[in-house]
């Protein structure tokens, strides 16, 4: 027998005729059958061994934005001179902390998770909405409101708990959900942010969803929605505004 | 963004098993998610090599394996005058990192895989644990499928001598190996 019949045999590559042909030579030779027992079970400890990893949670992602990229300058710069030009006072906006993309993704995992769910969006409904601001309150340590965005036309929808998705930074935090008449849904995510560093918009988009960005005081917010940008920019200036009157 | 053929989330489907094999290939959890993100980072990089329509694991267990075989070969220049201590070392870290994980005979296994060669050990894992053809294997590593087979051969059975030997050993598997 060659080797190649022997291993393609152990794999399941062999043919039906080199199958039945092992099969005999290994009924003749007592080594040869210890032989591929020994491999088949190479094979199956192998798997035991390290399959369990393919269900461990991991942090590992496709590291999508260089930090040089000149779109993403650009991007933030128009963002930054709009921001400007809108009357903003912007402190800080260049000791951007390591945490802000962070938040985005994080908006945009909830807004993915949560958005699509017709019948449970959110945990404490916006009827009950003193409720649900001083229990996020209390859970985020830190004072939050829950802007109105009326005027845009989108009203509260209610909100949740998030657990932390990263170890460094354990507070959990909350989400907050607006739908308009039409049935589109915009989230608010708050977190604490331990850096105190107030900046700019920032504005990141994953598909469809775009995501605008900011610290202010102790909170960081992240406002996601399958918006035109400039369409979604307006509300988050409304969020702004109303956190901050 | 433009001209990619594949998507961040495409190639973010296959971390568990990329994970997995470079596990396995290194026997380290650190060493194995450096690899992998180092493996992801440059597959991003250099994703308008990939051609559409082609299988995206092999394209990506490919980049894993020069990422792979890069860190081998300057770990190798690095460390030449030690490397008889550092590979002492690298298996006594795996051993108790293995013996930590799982059962005996997954302990010896991880052990006997350590002292692979790694080229061995690239195949005997693409084959054993990926389940790749020979043909996808030897396309991962860019050798003929000949190569392939002469290494899982080789590969098969110095494994299996090791285990052999540790089986017999006294502290070893014997007692627990039931079958």
């Amino acid at each position: 027998m060659k080797d190649e019949q022997l291993h393609a045999y152990v794999d399941g590559a062999a043919s039906e005729e080199d199958r039945r042909a092992v099969e005999a030579a290994a009924a003749r030779d007592p080594d040869l059958a210890a032989r591929l027992r020994a491999y088949a079970e190479q094979n199956r400890v192998l798997h035991e061994a390290f399959d369990p990893v393919l269900n461990e949670p991991h942090s590992l992602r496709v590291p999508m934005a260089p930090a040089w990229s000149w779109s993403r300058w650009g991007g933030m710069a128009a963002t930054l001179l709009l921001g400007v030009a809108c009357g903003f006072f912007v402190r800080g906006w260049l000791t951007a902390s390591a945490s802000v993309p962070v938040i985005a993704r994080e908006a945009v995992l909830a807004h993915a998770a949560y958005v699509p769910e017709v019948r449970h969006p959110v945990e404490v409904v916006a009827s009950e909405e003193s409720h649900l601001v001083a229990w996020l309150s209390k859970r985020l340590s830190t004072p939050i409101k829950a802007p109105s965005l009326v005027t845009a036309g989108y009203h509260l929808l209610g909100g949740r708990l998030l657990p932390p998705t990263h170890p460094n930074d354990p507070a959990p935090m909350a989400l907050l959900m607006y739908e308009n008449a039409q049935g589109r849904r915009l989230s608010l995510l708050v977190k604490r942010e331990s850096t105190n560093t107030e900046t700019a918009f920032r504005f990141s988009e994953d598909g469809a969803t775009r995501v605008f960005y900011w610290i202010d005081g102790p909170l960081g917010y992240a406002l996601a929605g399958d918006l035109p940008k400039d369409e979604l920019q307006t509300i988050a200036r409304l969020v702004y505004r109303q956190l901050n009157p | 963004m433009a001209g990619a053929g594949f998507s961040a989330a495409d190639a973010e489907r296959w971390i568990p098993r990329l994970r997995r094999y470079a596990l396995a290939l290194t026997g380290n959890r650190e060493a194995a998610d450096d690899l992998t993100q180092d493996t992801l980072e440059r597959a991003w990089r250099k994703r308008a090599l990939w051609q559409p329509g082609t299988d995206l694991r092999a394209w990506l267990f490919t980049v894993m394996h020069n990422v792979y075989v890069n860190g081998v070969r300057s770990s190798r220049t690095t460390e030449s005058l030690d490397e008889q201590g550092t590979a002492a070392e690298a298996v006594r870290a795996m051993q108790a990192e293995s013996a930590a994980e799982g059962g005996i005979v997954v302990s010896e296994l991880r052990t006997a895989l350590a002292s692979l060669a790694p080229e061995q050990r690239e195949v005997v894992l693409l084959v054993g644990l990926e389940q790749m053809s020979y043909v996808e294997a030897a396309t991962v590593l860019e050798v003929p499928i000949g190569t392939v087979m002469s290494r899982l051969s080789r590969g098969r059975e110095r494994l299996r001598l090791l285990l052999d030997a540790s089986m017999r050993s006294p502290g070893g598997a014997s007692l627990r190996r039931v079958k």
